[in-house]
């Protein structure tokens, strides 16, 4: 309990005050095309800030409306495969409309989707609500392995690629970094700023008490509905980046595996703090990227990465409910603790 | 009931101008009848003790006003208008607030943002998605209410770090923001210290003369001071209604009611 006392409270500026240590990842990551090589920076960064951008939208549900909702990666497949349905690809089936219409209109539709998904799944609380979205999920992932005249069936969309903006190939490691990187970066504003909004304020208010909050004049219904369609924009542009980063879709990408990743990543991130998911999906793609090798070189099989990435999941969930973010706010609180109170410097053992 | 009796039920409930009436309100929990037919006038501006032991039907009585259950039976009036079948939110729009017996906070936000989003709800831009600045008038009203509960250096506390008795005092600050026409507490002193206690009558007595209250009291000193008028509960019923002075030299009441520790 004494841990979240030692949080400074958040104010009221345009956005939080920008730490030092803030400002050296913030260098950090600009600078990250000259340290790193492209296998780092496309599979590794690039695929975090995407899937981090998925896991955002989550964290945003559940971290500030206390829906936990598995919804997230269909609603980013969603987007995926309008894009590659409105825009070009390999299949004879895609529309070919020009980049600035078939974008925004993925998002649209994908927000459209969330929306309605979400008027069910207001309607239940707690694990009813993992239960419901998780249906629509698994249907949805059948339904477009059926499905030819729009979903292209079992083999989905190939050689769906970024647009040729500025002359620039996007798909390429160091673009693609910016890209990704901008995305997620703006993303992760937008959620932080809406958090100290009246929306997100409300939205949190909800989670804490729905029926305290309808006795202030709210209603409790339109905010939690407002709330799945806010959060599927974050989900759609990570959606479309995930495709752009594969050149496909299919209904693999909206399968139940990735489902249930988006939702460790959030959880073993932290769901306190938007920054949660964009840690959370740094450690699971480090892991993907690198536990193989790992495990070969101690001579087991590199297939089991994922009991890896399980067993980290189960002691972070185990140690820390509050994911890797409340791991590091314990650090801080008996730094804090060990610190002096009129100097803030660490105190000397014998003092 | 014929057409015509309705429309001068209206018209006489209009022109009356009651903050609340309720006709005929019965609230049955399975075979468990916690209301039966009640009837209650309150007029604007109109301060109201209500008393009764536990189990009375005091709290249910508040929660068919508020809308947090909707009752078996009867109807509900405020200032003029049917809202029997409102929502909560509709009601707390119309001018109507309450507190809890047992607080009911969002823990997870600062006292400032508590009672910012009571002075949200009840105005417009619910859903903003832009941040209050500087000089935002909600946010200025917020802390005006809490510097009027005596709770300005709290005011960034996490309220799930907060003691009971300041718990206790956010409930008020938070039925007072907005522009409250008639306002419920309930057993807004339960628990309270005598210091604490005499600092929520000087609040209530405070208050300005168009706000009207329905205050739910075990404390028969701290009710009689702050209201004008009483209602008695007993199972369900209200079987006695009248002033301070009435229902305290009333023969029924002292038995049911001081008999036991007052006397
Ligand atoms: N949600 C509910 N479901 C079932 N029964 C309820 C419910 N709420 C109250 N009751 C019952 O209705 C009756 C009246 O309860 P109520 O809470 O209104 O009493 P009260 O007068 O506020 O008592 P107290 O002084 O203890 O607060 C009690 O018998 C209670 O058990
Ligand atoms: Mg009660």
């Amino acid at each position: 309990m004494a841990v979240t006392d030692t949080r400074p409270q958040p104010s009221y500026q345009w956005i939080e005050h920008i730490s030092a240590t803030n400002f050296g990842i913030i260098a950090l990551a600009l600078i990250m095309p000259v340290l790193a090589n492209d296998f780092i920076l496309f599979q590794v960064f690039g695929w975090a800030f995407i899937l981090g951008t998925i896991a955002l939208s989550l964290q945003f549900l559940a971290g500030y409306g206390g829906m936990v909702s598995l919804l997230q990666m269909t609603v980013a497949g969603l987007a995926g495969y309008g894009v590659a349905l409105f825009g070009d690809s390999g299949a004879a089936l895609s529309l070919g409309w020009p980049w600035w219409l078939n974008i925004p209109v993925a998002i649209i539709v994908a927000g459209i989707f969330a929306t309605l998904v979400g008027a069910l799944a207001v309607r239940t609380e707690g694990i009813y609500t993992i239960m419901i979205t998780l249906a629509i999920a698994s249907a949805f992932f059948y339904f477009a392995r059926q499905n030819y005249p729009i979903f292209n069936g079992y083999t989905g969309f190939n050689l769906v690629i970024p647009p040729q903006l500025f002359g620039v190939d996007w798909r390429q490691p160091v673009p693609f970094y910016y890209l990704t990187l901008g995305a997620a970066t703006l993303s992760f504003i937008c959620v932080l700023y809406v958090s100290r909004s009246p929306f997100g304020l409300a939205l949190q208010g909800v989670r804490d008490n729905p029926r305290r909050m309808a006795a202030l004049g709210f209603n409790v219904t339109m905010h939690r509905i407002y709330a799945y369609t806010f959060a599927s924009f974050f989900a759609s542009i990570g959606g479309i980046l995930l495709v752009w980063q594969n050149a496909q879709v299919s209904p693999g990408t909206v399968g139940l595996p990735n489902v249930f990743d988006i939702l460790v990543i959030a959880v073993v991130g932290g769901l306190r703090h938007p920054i949660g998911p964009f840690i959370g999906a740094l450690i699971y793609c480090v892991l993907r990227a690198f536990a193989p090798d790992i495990l070969l070189a101690f001579g087991l099989s590199g297939e089991r990465f994922k009991m890896l990435i399980g067993l980290g999941f189960l002691a972070i969930v185990f140690w820390s409910p509050d994911g890797v973010l409340g791991l590091w706010d314990r650090w801080k609180a008996r730094r804090s603790a060990n610190a002096d109170p009129l100097t803030g410097k660490a105190r000397g053992g014998s003092a | 009931m014929t057409m015509t009796d309705t429309a001068a039920d209206r018209l006489g409930s209009a022109s009356s101008g009651n903050a609340l009436e309720l006709r005929g309100v019965t609230k049955l929990f399975g075979a468990l009848a916690a209301l039966t037919d009640i009837n209650l006038t309150v007029r604007p501006g109109e301060r109201r003790a209500v008393l009764g032991s536990n189990g009375a039907g005091k709290t249910t009585l508040f929660n068919c006003v508020t809308g947090d259950f909707l009752p078996t039976n009867g109807s509900i009036r405020l200032f003029g208008e049917d809202v029997t079948s409102f929502p909560p939110q509709e009601r707390i729009r119309r001018g109507l607030r309450r507190t809890y017996q047992i607080s009911l906070l969002f823990g997870g936000l600062s006292v400032i943002d508590n009672v910012y989003l009571a002075c949200r709800g009840v105005s417009r831009g619910r859903f903003s998605m832009l941040r209050p600045r500087r000089n935002d008038t909600l946010m200025a009203r917020a802390a005006e209410l809490i510097e009027a509960v005596h709770m300005t250096p709290l005011k960034d506390t996490m309220v799930r770090n907060l003691a009971y008795g300041q718990q206790r005092q956010l409930e008020i600050a938070l039925a007072l923001s907005g522009a409250p026409r008639l306002i419920l507490f309930d057993e807004p002193a339960a628990g309270l210290s005598p210091t604490e206690r005499s600092e929520l009558i000087a609040i209530l007595m405070g208050l300005p003369g168009h706000i009207g209250y329905i205050i739910i009291e075990h404390d028969m000193d701290v009710a009689l001071r702050v209201a004008t008028s009483v209602s008695m509960m007993h199972n369900g019923r209200i079987f006695k209604e009248g002033s301070p002075e009435e229902i305290e030299n009333d023969p029924e009441v002292q038995e049911l009611y001081l008999g036991g520790g007052h006397g």
